[in-house]
């Protein structure tokens, strides 16, 4: 056993110099996921004209100076050019949520106001519509840096949102933090572990072929460690995007984003 | 002397209805240096096993001396060379539950349905692998001797 020290002794040191092991909140080179692709994934992101996810974001234009529901008012009618408005709102979210004391993401936000202001059916979750509509609306802080608001009430929230990260799982008995905090830039299968930061989301994706939420994302590693997947809109989705916001500060947003 | 060098008795509680209830073992040391079945595995076998993607899921994190290498993950040590550095009943041992050996080891434990949280219904109560499936692996990981 004594021949495993020296090798162990290196591997720690390692570790250290790449500081790859360095904890999730001061992590030394944050990195988003885009810095892991191809160079054809990264020229496909940066141009808009071959940027799948533009698809959506326009969609979601259209919807939102469409008028719905009751009150046949558009997202427009009140809040006026989404340029100016919703500016950087994306950056700030998860927020708190004054009428359920919940944090709130920025889908539900979305939802919300199609409730209680246009009095419109409720988009489900995932369904075009909703994607299109959050993805014009983090478009708008595209470039600007995540800066999650610092809001007493969401920190009992952020904190349950970490231990699910570091809470192994499913019957591979994994993390979040197993892979995306010790070992990013380590290969799983043919591809590279990023640090995943959700910086781009509502994001396409080649594996689905489609744009897709972050809690669609988070439920595929979920069923990937063979776990059972929080279902869509769960609280605990929403805590784990609200810490993983907090691990992300500083990161500049990119949606639409692609991903392999 | 290493807290788990003591004879250990594994006397496992077979798990509700649907699947094969675990074979007991016995570890020594850090090996269990008995077949969970009483036969040796088949190497063969073992080979397609380590190479399946989907259901031992090995070379998503090991590279091994196996087709496709640009394929294979890197988040663990290579396979190549697992029969020199280790005996047979290391190895089992290893495959069957490392976390024995190194608590905070990203390795699942291939042959433990106990100690896992939110297992999804479809693989609930199932080791990774079955008895038969850990021997063959075991056999076939006794012959990559780098």
């Amino acid at each position: 056993m004594t021949g495993r020290a020296p090798r162990l002794l290196a591997g720690l040191l390692a570790a250290c110099l790449a500081g790859s092991s360095a904890p999730a909140g001061d992590m030394l080179d944050k990195r988003s996921g885009a810095d892991f692709m191809s160079p054809e994934n990264r020229a496909m992101q940066a141009d808009d004209m071959s940027n799948p996810g533009m698809f959506a974001v326009l969609d979601g234009e259209e919807l939102w100076n469409r008028p719905e529901g009751a009150n046949g008012r558009s997202c427009a009618g009140c809040h006026g050019e989404a340029a100016t408005s919703m500016r950087g709102v994306a950056t700030r979210y998860p927020a708190f949520d004054e009428r359920s004391g919940r944090p709130i993401d920025l889908a539900g936000r979305i939802g919300e106001c199609r409730r209680t202001r246009q009095e419109a059916s409720p988009l489900p979750h995932e369904s075009p519509e909703l994607i299109a509509l959050t993805a014009y609306v983090a478009h708008q802080s595209r470039g600007m840096p995540i800066s999650p608001p610092q809001d007493e009430r969401l920190a009992q929230f952020r904190e349950n949102g970490r231990r699910l990260y570091e809470r192994r799982i499913g019957q591979l008995d994994l993390s979040c933090a197993s892979c995306h905090d010790a070992r990013w830039g380590e290969r799983l299968g043919g591809s590279v572990m990023p640090q995943g930061h959700p910086t781009a989301y509502p994001l396409y994706r080649l594996e689905w072929q489609a744009v897709g939420s972050l809690q669609r994302r988070l439920r595929n590693c979920m069923i990937g460690v063979r776990a059972e997947a929080f279902a869509f809109g769960a609280p605990e989705l929403i805590e784990l995007e609200l810490y993983l916001m907090e691990r992300a500060a500083g990161l500049t947003v990119e949606t639409p984003g692609v991903r392999p | 002397m290493r807290w788990w060098n003591s004879l250990c008795v594994l006397a496992m509680l077979a798990p509700p209805a649907a699947a094969e209830p675990l074979r007991p073992y016995v570890v020594e040391g850090d090996a269990i240096t008995r077949s969970l079945t009483g036969r040796p595995g088949d190497a063969e076998n073992g080979r397609r096993l380590v190479m399946d993607r989907h259901r031992s899921l090995c070379i998503l994190c090991h590279a091994a001396p196996l087709p496709d290498p640009h394929l294979q993950g890197t988040l663990a040590p290579t396979l190549a060379g697992a029969g020199s550095r280790l005996s047979e009943g290391q190895i089992r041992l290893r495959v069957v539950d490392m976390k024995r050996l190194v608590p905070d080891s990203i390795m699942p434990a291939y042959y433990r349905t106990g100690g896992l949280a939110q297992v999804a219904a479809s693989f609930r109560d199932r080791p990774i692998l079955t008895a038969e499936e850990i021997e063959d692996v075991v056999a076939f990981l006794v012959t990559l001797k780098e």
